[in-house]
């Protein structure tokens, strides 16, 4: 078998650790089934598998390890989309894909089918540290400072049933990126890594801690830039050990890191840190260069090898198709080989639900994936997907393939481009269904000329206050809540996740959910109107602040 | 009390066990009982007169006694037994052992079945990341043998 391109690759000894972990989870649900573990012992056992039980049935959230796939565990997702759920995944904001309709009894055979993949569902739940995030485009932007993938998956093995910190206060997200543009919201996560090469060669790390949203959203402080490479792990123990002793543990909404982090302060959870460092035998939890150079080597790199004249064929071919040149200008981001080019298929078509994917969609993706990237494939935690290292002298024939199978919208990073988490539809938490509201603001803005047109515009949708929509990062977040039982939607703008991360304030009150589109129309209208030059919706809300963009919002209301 | 051993050192029965506060007043105590929210370095000036420092887990989810016998093992270098009793799962059993812990007392429910609890033990071959025990490396890379 091929090493995979972009990501780990098992050997035996990962392979019997796999097997180990479903005999474990089987264990655990027959005890379930003779009584011998209560529901309350069986649920965050199951949640560490990955298995939540929701409005209607189970749901399987299967980890996919700072996002990166191959082509042979994305077939594996579609057929068991087919089999085993409603012939549809969907890709959530964490770069998982989540079953929705899943049966508690096949869950061990799902398990056992992943495993043929080297696939798993675990710690993508649960008051666990889960499974990490990275960047989208890592290893092939042409703005990376350092590849996060290798110590992602550092990361992602020291984590894997650490025995100290599996029964946390709350749940714990890590992400790393090594760009200086920020694409995985470091700020807004329980730890966030930006790597950076150091003086020599081995990377170093700037660490921001008690970032979230929820319902307490919290920009993540810096704790320590400068981090060595071999201290890394060490430090992260350091910080989850204060976490883990003093975090809170009589109310789940207060058990965050952030909360924590609030309460004492960064300074005081510095030195909390430090003094646990202090007494720590450094050595013990030192990453050696060994170790990283030996996790490395289980990663392949793609041959980049691209014709003299693939940039002038891309160039002509843009030339001449404006529907092509489109989706280019919207939906590719630069390579660092000048023969290449990353490609984000977007999974939100207008009217269609985020992230859904259905299996010959998946299967089709694993297909083109095989044609044009090595076989690798990258779930973005904007709910889309990536082909990394496509040549540009073929971009236009990957452009036509996924047209075909109706993966080929033009609106990355555009108004249409709607992260929103599944809602009242699917989870027993949720005030308001998320999923009609963004297909009906598709619709609203299905005409791609005029996306291109508004520009950069993020909205961010939560069914409820835990906020997993992101709308506080959204440049217009929506929050749905419950009016006497009717849905409305509370309106936030200025959020955003990236570089000078930043939360949205809220613009005015809550309005039911045709309103609540209207209301957003005349908001885009307002700032088509009053933009100048080039300026993004962002920009133009700094300028003027919110009053204009009230008053337009809500002034039919 | 059913006691169940999760590693090499055997297990002890004390008949005095106080709490951290009485400990100044009890020259004749060789046994503590930590409660999850004590902070394990006030243990420090009795640690050479201590046979057994007991953890005591109010909730099975309540993790803190895992720091607190890393705590105990790496930073006060306690050399004498750590057990855990309480509300604990086998499901919990490497992951005790792995942070220090030597003993459990067995819980009276089915959780409390000394064949899970032996079986959890061996249920992993390897572990991703370094504990107090001493664990050799296998292949390339973070992993260790779990020692059972």
């Amino acid at each position: 078998m091929s090493v995979p391109v972009g990501h780990y690759q098992y050997d035996r000894i990962d392979r019997d650790f796999l097997r180990a972990r479903i005999a474990e989870f089987e264990g655990q649900v027959k005890r379930r089934l003779d009584g011998t573990l209560s529901e309350d012992e069986f649920k965050p056992l199951r949640l560490m598998n990955g298995l939540y039980l929701q409005l209607h049935a189970y749901m399987l959230r299967v980890a996919i390890p700072y996002g990166i796939l191959d082509s042979r565990q994305l077939r594996k997702l579609g057929e068991i989309a087919q089999r085993y759920d409603r012939d549809y995944g969907h890709f959530t904001t964490r770069q998982n894909i989540q079953f929705n309709w899943i049966r508690l009894e096949d869950t061990p055979d799902i398990l056992r089918e992943l495993a043929e993949v080297d696939m798993h569902a675990i710690q993508t739940s649960g008051n666990c540290i889960r499974n990490v995030t990275s960047d989208e485009y890592a290893g092939a932007a042409a703005d990376e400072l350092v590849d996060p993938r290798v110590h992602a998956e550092v990361l992602r093995q020291w984590s894997t049933l650490h025995p100290e910190f599996t029964f946390l206060p709350r749940k714990f997200k890590i992400a790393i990126s090594g760009s200086p543009n920020d694409r995985v919201a470091a700020r807004f996560h329980d730890i966030g890594i930006l790597a950076r090469p150091g003086e020599d060669g081995a990377p170093v790390f700037r660490i921001f801690v008690g970032g979230g949203l929820g319902r307490t959203p919290v920009i993540g402080e810096e704790l320590f830039d400068g981090v060595r490479e071999e201290h890394l792990l060490a430090t992260l123990e350091a910080i989850l050990r204060v976490y883990n002793a003093h975090g809170r543990r009589d109310n789940i909404y207060k058990a965050r890191i952030k909360i924590l982090v609030q309460a004492i302060g960064v300074e005081a959870y510095r030195e909390a840190v430090e003094a646990e460092l202090g007494q720590m035998e450094l050595d013990r939890y030192r990453l050696t260069p060994e170790a990283v150079a030996a996790i490395r080597a289980r990663f392949a790199v793609p041959l980049l090898e691209a014709p003299d004249d693939a940039d002038a064929v891309l160039t002509q071919q843009r030339r001449d198709d404006p529907l092509f040149e489109r989706w280019v200008r919207s939906n590719t981001h630069v390579h660092r080989d000048p023969g290449h080019i990353i490609a984000t298929i977007s999974l939100k078509p207008a009217g269609g639900i985020p992230g859904d994917a259905t299996s010959a969609q998946i299967g089709r993706l694993a297909d083109l994936a095989d044609a044009y990237s090595f076989g690798e494939i990258r779930i973005t935690h904007l709910q889309n997907v990536v082909l990394g290292h496509v040549r540009k002298d073929r971009l236009r024939d990957l452009w036509l393939g996924l047209s075909e199978v109706g993966l080929a919208e033009a609106n990355i990073g555009l108004i249409g481009d709607i992260v929103a988490c599944p809602g009242l539809d699917y989870c027993a938490l949720a005030n308001a269904r998320s999923i009609p509201i963004a297909q009906k603001l598709g619709a609203r803005f299905a005409d791609t000329a005029l996306q291109a047109e508004i520009g950069a515009l993020r909205i961010n949708i939560s069914g409820c206050i835990n906020a997993c929509g992101h709308h506080h990062a959204g440049n217009i977040g929506l929050l749905g809540v419950d009016k006497r039982g009717e849905e409305f939607f509370q309106l936030t703008v200025g959020g955003r996740a990236e570089n000078g991360a930043a939360l949205g304030t809220i613009l005015g009150a809550a309005l039911p959910e045709d309103e609540t589109v209207d209301a957003i129309a005349r908001l885009v209208d307002c700032y088509l109107g009053l933009r100048e030059s080039g300026e993004t919706f962002l920009e133009t809300l700094t300028r003027l602040g919110h009053e204009p963009f009230r008053e337009a919002a809500y002034e039919a209301v | 009390m059913k006691l169940f051993e999760l590693g090499e050192r055997t297990a002890q029965v004390h008949d005095v066990l106080v709490t951290v506060a009485e400990l100044a007043e009890r020259d004749d105590a060789r046994a503590v009982l930590l409660e999850s929210a004590d902070d394990p370095a006030l243990l420090r000036p009795y640690l050479n007169r201590l046979d057994l420092v007991v953890l005591r887990f109010p909730i099975f989810r309540d993790g803190r006694g895992f720091t607190q016998a890393r705590e105990l093992r790496e930073y006060l270098r306690f050399s004498g037994e750590i057990r855990a009793e309480g509300h604990i799962l086998p499901d919990q059993a490497a992951f005790l052992r792995r942070c220090g812990v030597d003993s459990v007392v067995l819980p009276k429910n089915g959780n409390g079945d000394p064949e899970l609890w032996e079986k959890q033990l061996r249920q992993f071959p390897v572990a991703y990341q370094r504990s107090v025990l001493p664990e050799r490396p296998v292949g390339p890379g973070l992993r260790v043998e779990e020692a059972s």
